[in-house]
Order: structure tokens, then sequence, then C-alpha cells
């Protein structure tokens, strides 16, 4: 064993050249496995199907007004755009709960800066909550009743903001983190509550630039934003096209890169088959739904019986596969969304009415309880609608084509939305195809919907259950994970089978199809999410 | 002359009162309530007195007639109001969807021009031929055809053969003439087509008309060239009830073109008009109806202007 | 009859607008060979309207999710619909509608119009000026935007949609009766008729009515192809028929537009439809024009 000895020289120089072969190799297999880092640069350009009716998000429900204007500002806490439902820091660089759950204290970031300059302290923070969960006479906070639990804001100093509760809040934190919570300047609010109905002053990542009507909005980087290295796009661009026919000709054409709701079936085939592999498309379970809503103030729908029958006669597994195809409504599901975190599995939903598998032993027992409580075979109803093409009105087409398979005779009313909210508001209609869009999934969001009516008036169904607005109350109080579970299953069996008072018809799809160079764009299960500050274009 | 044209003008304003309160009228007999389509339609709850008080900002608490001199004092001033739905002025508002509007007419009415004046003559001269059926079948099916069906077998046309389709967006004609007009073209062609029917089956009749005269016979026995005849002195006389169609069409589109918009995804008058009616927007359907009719009233005025420039007798009547 | 200058007028009025002798239809057949092949369109289009339920082959608001889209085929002539429903039996069917629609539309429109503008030729005066002022403006108004403003305050539903339409026409016609009427108003037999203390009744269903008759029923025949083609634009804008209803104008709609390049099936037939409808009734109404009064015919 005689140890070769290369000259010294020599060993360094072959130590140094395997190392750098040793490197060469892994940065090879590194860089080609690694995704490629934001590019910075570029104008998107986007699709918004409707137009922001003002630009106060505290004010207003429509998803019409977070796509193009939610850039413009920050929240305190909000979604992880590329991971729901992680709640993250905004302007809140860290946040502490107290034990009883009653505290909650946020340290507020410092050197953010609004758009005209001035530093934003917790004093803007505290002022903008206090618009949204305490607002003063003649200022409209549409999400006011969430935050019933808040007892005081406070910001005892220029970075804490204190928040605290009357009673404890599983989810007080998502709660908080809603995309319409935007953060004002105080000063501005002070002066006029009003002026954010139409004017724009946040800190987010992207400036005001102009807004013509019916055409477009357009927003500019911001280059004082906090947050170092973003926003990636230069500007962004929100083109307010309402056709589904010219949004998806504007993205096979490249005028937009995307449209952030989510498209119907036949537009998302119509551009992947003419952009191939330019585009790819991301869907995503929605948090929105058709519900059927009969009149249980009016004869023959205050017989339950009836109303059980209705629900029996709708082949939800068979009109699912069907209206997938046509429509973005899918997924069958009950009152919490299917394939969310509370999710009732398939196994239990299918014992509920109108959810089992076996369409035509429902429908004949539909037909006995409607025998049963007097309903002549032809019974005409009418069915009240809105005037909107998607899914509104393939919905109401597919149930008077199902109703119609019992013997009934069906009615399809469509109505403008103001017409058909006054109807509805006025218990002037037999049954009603109303919807839920949520932001995000929590028991307290989505049941709200079916508490009696004279407790949330947003129930058009016109019933009192003071079993169900105790349920309610239980699993709202609830920390136990599991236990809050069993609470809602037992709302769900009474709201939609046992007493069917009103019942989904099917829930949506997200589909949302976008040209490849978007990137940094992650879909989710709700609409109102969307968020620009991680979103790049890679060419 | 300037004592007529001074006395047509005058009457002009009372007319135009009377349009405003007709409108007023019938455009507050319209149910809904915007307040509420604005605030609950989203879903949210929203308390019976935050609904009263934008009822009072919206001035909807007031009294009919109350409500009515406000917007008539409004009109004196020039000022059509702000829009219930986005508080924006009225005239902005409607300024924005006019430049596109009026294009589009100006398109559409070069058009239809284009083609009814000749075939009109061409018709006209060869009656009874089979050019005068041929004029006559394509004019007919173009008031037959409903132009947004057409408009929809354009857009199928040229996504087909072409695999192309027009600007999603509206850039102004000074901006970006290239996408401007190829935009407007097919919408400007789909529209054209119908109202060139109307001014073609009038300019055939109107040209059967003097055709007969006896001044055109004369010049005929004159032995000028056939064409020349007809040209110079019978479509000048022609003219007249011509340019009186195509001026009241014309009047007709601006507003008139509510579907051809949605086909084409137009950002126009008659867009703004489905979406304020949508809306319960009784400001901006006042503002937009106005707007409709005295372009109407105005054509109107130009047309017997005209009328009286041409013709001596009306003018002393 | 008598000889009285009344009667008279009119037999002579209307005998020499129509030639005398039997064999009547065929010359009309030979002089206007297209009003004739338009004439029978709108026959078979009645017959198909009434026939409906046994001609159709399928049932018009039954859907299909198997044959959802399929093209024209043995199975469905014109092919289906995104719900699987067969175009030819709702084109069938939607002819009932746009009849319907269109026919009571036209007609109450003309006929309150017709009225108001003899009563407005009749009476004069301060009645007549306050009458013209008004259907001025109601005329100053493009189709479609007074009759969205009618469906909007008087709300969805067909019966809704027919009077929308109606009240639309009615100022038209009025301004076209009312120009007639006043040509008789002012004859010297009508002043003569009044001199003698003859009712205002008398007067307007003697003299006026047939002398209005003849533009009446041309207005009319116009009337029936535009509220046909108001019926559509209305549906097309979600404003008329409702879902499921088959009216041409809503299969126009919707589906038919985002589908268009994967089912061209489902716009061209109805908008065909449509075409042909008021085809015939236009060139029904230019023959009827130009038989009924010579002096309009060119």
């Amino acid at each position: 064993m005689k140890a070769v000895h290369l000259p010294r020289r020599l060993q360094q120089l072959g130590a140094a050249a395997l190392l750098v072969a040793v490197l060469v190799a892994a940065s090879g297999t590194v860089g080609s496995s690694a995704p490629a880092p934001p590019r910075r640069g570029g104008s998107l350009s986007f699709i918004v199907s409707a137009e922001p009716p003002s630009f106060d998000g505290h004010r207003e429900t429509t998803f019409a007004v977070i796509h193009p204007i939610r850039p413009h500002y920050n929240l305190l806490v909000k979604f992880d755009p590329l991971n729901y439902p992680k709640v993250v820091p905004d302007l809140a660089e860290s946040w502490t709960v107290s034990q009883d759950g009653l505290t909650y204290t946020f340290r507020i970031r410092s050197g953010v800066r609004f758009h005209d300059g001035s530093l934003l302290t917790s004093r803007d923070i505290k002022a903008s909550l206090d618009k949204i969960i305490f607002p003063p006479q003649g200022v409209v906070s549409a999400r006011q009743a969430m935050y019933e639990m808040v007892e005081s804001i406070s910001a005892p100093s220029p970075n804490t903001v204190v928040i605290r509760l009357k009673w404890p809040s599983a989810t007080f934190l998502e709660k908080l983190a809603s995309p319409f919570n935007w953060i004002y300047k105080a000063d501005i609010l002070e002066r006029d509550p009003r002026w954010y109905e139409r004017n724009v002053m946040g800190t987010g990542p992207f400036r005001f630039k102009e807004y013509v009507r019916g055409s477009h909005w357009e927003g500019v980087r911001f280059e004082n934003y906090w947050k170092p290295g973003r926003p990636y796009l230069d500007g962004y661009r929100a083109l307010f096209i309402s056709s589904p026919a010219a949004q998806a000709a504007a993205l096979k054409f490249g005028q937009a890169l995307v449209e952030f709701r989510g498209f119907a079936p036949a537009q998302r085939d119509e551009v992947v088959q003419f952009l191939g592999d330019r585009a790819t498309v991301q869907e995503s379970g929605w948090l929105c739904n058709i519900l059927v809503v009969p009149n249980n103030q009016r004869k023959p729908f205050d017989d339950f019986r009836v109303r059980r029958a209705l629900t029996l006669a709708i082949d939800r597994w068979g009109g699912s596969r069907a209206l997938s195809q046509i429509t973005f409504m899918g997924p069958v599901g009950g009152v919490m969304r299917p394939g969310g975190p509370f999710a009732t599995p398939e196994a239990e939903l299918t014992k509920l009415a109108g959810f089992g598998r076996d369409i035509n032993a429902a429908r004949q027992e539909a037909r006995r309880l409607l025998r049963e409580a007097g309903v002549p075979e032809g019974f005409e109803f009418t069915v009240k609608n809105r005037n909107v093409p998607m899914p509104y009105i393939p919905a109401g087409i597919f149930l008077v084509d199902q109703w119609r398979q019992v013997g009934l005779n069906p009615r399809h009313v469509i109505q403008e939305t103001g017409p058909y909210l006054a109807d509805l508001r006025a218990g002037n209609y037999d049954v009603g195809i109303d919807f839920t869009c949520d932001f995000f999934d929590d028991p307290d969001v989505q049941l709200v919907k079916f508490v009696s009516s004279d407790r949330n008036p947003l129930n058009y169904a016109r019933y009192t259950d003071r079993l169900l607005d105790g349920l309610y109350r239980q699993q709202s109080r609830e920390r136990n994970l599991q236990r809050r579970l069993q609470i809602v299953r037992q709302f769900e069996r009474r709201v939609l089978s046992d007493r069917a008072y009103q019942y989904h018809l099917l829930w949506w799809q997200r589909i949302v199809p976008h040209w490849k160079k978007l990137q940094g764009y992650k879909v989710g299960p709700s609409h109102y999410l969307e968020d620009l500050e991680e979103v790049w274009l890679s060419e | 002359m300037l004592r007529y044209v001074l006395a047509r003008v005058v009457l002009v304003l009372p007319t135009l009162w009377a349009v405003a309160t007709l409108i007023f009228l019938l455009v507050r007999v319209i149910p809904g309530d915007i307040v509420e389509l604005r605030l609950v339609s989203g879903g949210a709850y929203v308390t019976r007195e935050v609904i009263q008080q934008e009822r009072v900002r919206l001035g909807l608490d007031k009294p009919l007639w109350a409500q009515y001199g406000d917007w008539i004092a409004g009109l004196a001033r020039l000022d059509l109001g702000t829009s219930m739905w986005t508080g924006a002025p009225v005239s902005r508002e409607i300024a924005i969807r006019l430049e596109l509007s009026l294009q589009l007419a100006l398109m559409a009415t070069v058009v239809a021009v284009s083609l009814a004046i000749p075939l009109g003559v061409w018709a006209a001269v060869r009656r009874g031929t089979w050019a005068d059926h041929l004029v006559q079948v394509f004019s007919v099916a173009g008031l037959a055809t409903p132009s947004f069906w057409l408009g929809i077998l354009l857009l199928l046309f040229l996504l087909s053969v072409f695999r192309w389709l027009p600007p999603m967006t509206f850039t102004p004609l000074w901006r970006d003439p290239v996408a401007n007009l190829s935009q407007l073209i097919w919408p400007a062609l789909a529209v054209g087509y119908r109202y060139s029917a109307v001014a073609t089956r009038m300019t055939r009749s109107a040209m059967l008309e003097v055709l007969r005269e006896d001044y055109v016979r004369t010049a005929w026995a004159k032995g000028l060239a056939e064409r020349a005849v007809v040209l110079r002195h019978a479509l000048r006389n022609a003219l007249l009830p011509v340019v009186t169609v195509i001026g009241l069409e014309f009047a007709f589109l601006i507003g008139g073109l509510v579907v051809t918009e949605q086909v084409f995804n137009l950002n126009g008058v008659g867009k703004l008009f489905v979406d304020a009616i949508a809306r319960r927007d009784y400001t901006l359907i006042q503002g937009l109806m106005l707007l409709v009719a005295s372009a109407y009233v105005l054509v109107n005025v130009l047309l017997d202007l005209l009328y009286a420039r041409l013709d001596p007798r009306i003018r002393y009547a | 009859m008598t000889g009285r200058p009344d009667a008279l007028a009119a037999r002579v009025w209307l005998s020499a607008a129509r030639p005398r002798t039997g064999g009547r239809l065929m010359r009309f057949a030979r002089r206007y060979p297209l009003a004739v092949a338009g004439g029978g369109f709108l026959v078979l289009l009645v017959l198909a309207a009434v026939l409906a339920p046994w001609i159709a082959p399928y049932d018009p608001l039954a859907n299909d999710y198997l044959s959802m889209f399929s093209p024209p085929s043995s199975r469905h002539w014109l092919g289906t619909d995104s719900f699987g429903r067969d175009i030819l039996s709702r084109l069938i069917f939607g002819a009932r509608t746009a009849l319907l629609v269109g026919l009571s539309a036209s007609v109450a429109g003309a006929t309150v119009g017709a009225l108001v503008g003899v009563a407005s030729a009749y009476f004069g005066g301060t009645v007549d000026l306050v009458i013209q002022r008004i259907t001025d403006i109601l005329v100053s108004f493009p189709l479609i935007v007074l009759a969205m403003a009618m469906v909007a305050i008087l709300g969805s539903g067909t019966a809704n949609l027919v009077v929308a339409i109606a009240l639309s026409f009615a100022p038209r016609a009025e301004l076209v009766v009312r120009s007639s009427a006043l040509q008789v108003r002012h004859t010297t037999y009508v002043e003569a008729a009044r001199a003698i203390g003859a009712g205002p009744w008398r007067i307007i269903l003697r003299h006026m009515l047939p002398n209005v008759l003849a533009p009446y029923l041309v207005m009319l025949t116009a009337f029936l192809g535009q509220a046909i083609l108001l019926e559509a634009s209305l549906s097309f804008l979600g404003l008329g028929v409702a879902e499921p209803t088959p009216a041409w104008g809503l299969m126009l709609s919707g589906a038919a537009v985002d589908f268009v390049q994967k089912a061209p099936w489902m716009a061209v037939f109805p908008g065909l439809a449509i075409t042909l409808t008021v085809l015939a009734f236009n060139v029904l109404g230019d023959a009827l024009r130009d038989a009924l009064d010579p002096r309009l015919r060119v």
C-alpha cells in the first residue's frame, strides 16, 4: 500500500476541480427542478364581469369591487393567497391571543406609507375597523353583523391595536381577514366617512391610475410599498366585459390573461382548445351554491311533506353530471362546502332527503308524499328566479324539468334582480331560487343563512325555528372541533331533511383558465380572495 | 328665413320641457328600489335605518313633485343630475358612451347611404327588371333580418373562417384608428344593412316619383345622356324625402342599438340604458331618455330647416 | 243602397281599389308572386303553430342530458341545444309564441292607436293638440327603448310583454291613422253630415273608418313583422318570454351566443325563422298596400 502523492499544487487543483464539478452537478440538478424566480415587470390585463357600484369595500359585497380595487389596499391580516385557509400577517406583523380568547393584541408594522406619502399608524387601523364594526350614522357596513362579538377596539400605542371580544370566537381571526376589510386613512375618515365611496387612498401594492366607466380600471406599482420586492407587476388593467362569449374571446386573443371569478365549462373548453399549451386551467371547489327556497308560509309549502317531496324529486347526482358540463355548478353538498374542512362525508350526506343515490325510489316517495298532502296531479306553481344567465337560469330550467317528473307543473318566472328581491323579501312567491357566496369555510358564516327568518332577514324561506337558532349559537361558541362538527351535522339534518325548510341544489365549481405566463396565482374556493401581491408574469 | 329659423329654434324649448315632463312621469312609474338593489342584492344584512338614510341621500324620500322640480331646475342649468347608482354626474356617464355610439351611428349611416343611394337609383331606373327585383328582395330582407342575429352570424363567420375576433375594448379613433375601426366596422355593417334597407326603399320610390315628372322627360327629350339626366336632375329632387328618412333613422340609432351592443360587447349608450333600467337608476334613465328624445327633436328641427332652405313655399307658411 | 253621398263615396273608393271581376286572386298572384310566396309561408306557419303538439317530434321542454349540443341528424333534424332539447320542436312551438305575441300585440297596438287617432282627428281643437304633442314625444323614442321602459313598468310575463309591445306601437299607429282620418274630416260631405246633425259615431264609423281602413291594414302587417322582431329583441335581452318557454328570440340568447362556434345550429335556425316570418309579413304588407291604394303604388 504505497500512497501516491501528487505534487501539492496538483493536489490543490484536483480538489478545486472536484469541488467545482460537484457544485456544477449540484446546481445543474437543482437548477432544473427549482421553479424560476419571480420576474419583475409587465402589466397584467384581466377581466371583471361587472363594475363596482362604489369604491368602498366596507359597504359593498360584490366581487366587482374586490378584483379591480383591492390591490390598492392592505388588510390587518389576510388569507394567504397561495395557501388557503392560512391567515397571514398583512399590516399586522404579529399578534397574540389571550388565554380566555377574549383579547387580541396586534403589533402593527412600521414604515408603511399611504400612496400620498403619509405614514400608517394604529390610529388608521382603529378608524377603519371602527367604521366596519361600529359604523357611524349614515355609513353602511355590509358585514357589521359578523362582528357582533367585538366589544371594543383600541390603539394604545402607534404600533399596537387591541381588540376585545364579548365572547370567544374560534374563527375570529379569519373573520377579521375578510377581503373587504380595507384599511383606510384615519384623517380622511374623520373629515368625511363617505369619501372612500368615490375615491381611492390606501397602502396597497398598486396606486390608482384611472377608471373609465364601462371600459377599464387601471393601477400602477406603488414604488414605496412596504413589502420589499413587491409587487412584481408594473401595473394592472381590469377590463369590464360582461358577456361570456366576449370574455372567452378576450382571453383567446390575449387581450386579457385571466378572469378571476370563474368560467363555464364551455368557455374553458373554447379557450383551452384555442390556446393549446399557452394556457392552463386551475379548478377548485367554490364557496357558492344555489338554494331552493319554498315559501314556508304559503300553501301548500307550509306542509313539510310537500317541501320534502320537492327536494326528493331533484336528482342531484345525475344533475351534477349534466349541469357541470354546461354551467359551473357541480359538487353535491349540504350546508358546508363539499371538499372543504367541514364537509359532510358522502355516507352521511346520502341519508338526507334528496341526496340519496336512488332517484327512482326518491321520486316515488315524493309522489306518495304529494298525494298524502292532497296536492293534485299537475299542480301549478311559480318558481321565481333572477334574470342572470349563469347559473341561475339553467338551474331554473333544470328544476322545472325535475319537478315535472313527479307530476307537478311549475312555471318558471324570471325577474330582474330588483323586483325578484322585493318579492322574495315580501313573501310574494311560491318557490324561489336563491344563492349564497362566502369568502371562507366557517359554519358561522354558512349556517347563518338558515336561522329563523326573524333573526336573519336574508333568510327568505319565512320560518321560525328556535331549536335551529339554539344549535347555531351552540356551534358558534363551541371550541372543540369534533363537537362542533356534530352540532353542525344536526343543524344540517334538521334544515335540509327533517323539516326541509330550504335546501341546496348544487354547489359551484370554480374553473379558471389562464395564460401560462400568469404565475404566482393559485385558485382557491373563494373568488373574493384574489390578491395581486404575489402575482408575476413569466415573459 | 331668419325669422323662421328663430321661431323654429325657440319652439324647441317648450317641446323639450314637455318631453322632460313626460319622461319623468314614465320613469317614475317603474317599480323597484335602487337602494335595496344596491345594498341588499349582494346578500348583505343592512338595517332599515341605513336603507332609509340612503334614500334620503338620493332624494327619494321627497314627494314626487319636489323631485320633479329638482330635476327640471337642474335641466335649466344644463345639469342632468347624478346617477343614483354610481354618484357620478349623469352627463359624464353618458358622455363616455356617447363617443362610441355616435361613431357607430355615423359609420352605420355611411354604410347605409353608400348602399342605398346607388341601389335605389339603379332599381328605379331599371324598374320592373331583374335588377329591380333583386334590390327589392335585398332591401326587404334587410328589414326582416334582426340586426343582432346578423351580428352573431358575422362573429361566427369571423371566428370560423378567419379565427379572429374584433377587439373587446374601445379605443378612440384618434388614439388608434386601426383598433377602433376593426372593432366598430362589424356592428356598423350589421346595423347598416338594416338601415340601408329603409333608405333604399325610400330612394327607389322617391326616384320613381321624380322620374315621372315632366321636366325629367323634358331633359331626356333634349338628348342628354341618360345617366346625366338621372343623376343631376332627378336625384337632387328625390333627395329630400331620402334625407328625411336617413335623418330620422339616424336619430333612432342613438340608444336604439341596445341589442347590437350586447352582441358585440360595446360600451355604448344602449348598454348603459339596459344597465340603468336593471338598476332602477331613475336619474340616469331620465337623462338617457331625454338624450334620445332630444336627438330626435334636434334632427326634426334640422330637417325642417333644410326643407325650408330647399323649398321656399314652406318658409312663408 | 240609397244614393246618399257617404255610402256612395265609400263604395266608389273601395271598388276603385279592387279589380272587379272574379279571378281576383289569380290576378293578384300574378302581379305579386313574392307576396304569394310569403302568404303561403305564413299559412304553413299558422298550420304548424296550431298543429304543434301533433307535428313536433319531441316535447319542447324535455331536457335530454345525453344529447346536449347534437348537430342536425336523423334523430334531431335541426340539432339540440345546451339542455338536449330538440330545436325543431322548439321552433314549431316557438311559432305559437311568435304569432300569438306578434298578432295580439300588433292588433292591440294598431287598434288602440287607430281609435285614438280617429278620435283626435274628429274632435280637433285642444284635444287634438294635446294628444298630438304627447304622441309626437312618444314617437321620438326608438321602439326598443319604449318597449323596455314598458316592460320595466309592467313586469315580466307574456301578457305584460304583449301590452308593452302594443303600447310601443300605439303612438305610431295614431300618427298614421290620424292623418288619414283628417283627410276625410275636412271634406265637404262630412261637413255636410255634421251640418244636418249626424252624431259623432255615425261620422266616425261611416265616413272616417272606411278611409282609414287601408292604411290601418297596411300598418298592421308592418307591425306584425316588427312586433316579432321586438319580441325577439326583448327576449334576447332577457326581458321578454322566459325560459323554458320556447320563443325564437329567447332561443338566440345566452347559450346560443356562448356556444356559437361549438353548436352554430342553435343560433342559425331561430334567426332564420324570425327572418323568414318577418319577411313574409313585410312582402304581404307591401302587396296589400299596392293593391289597396293605387296612389301609394310604386
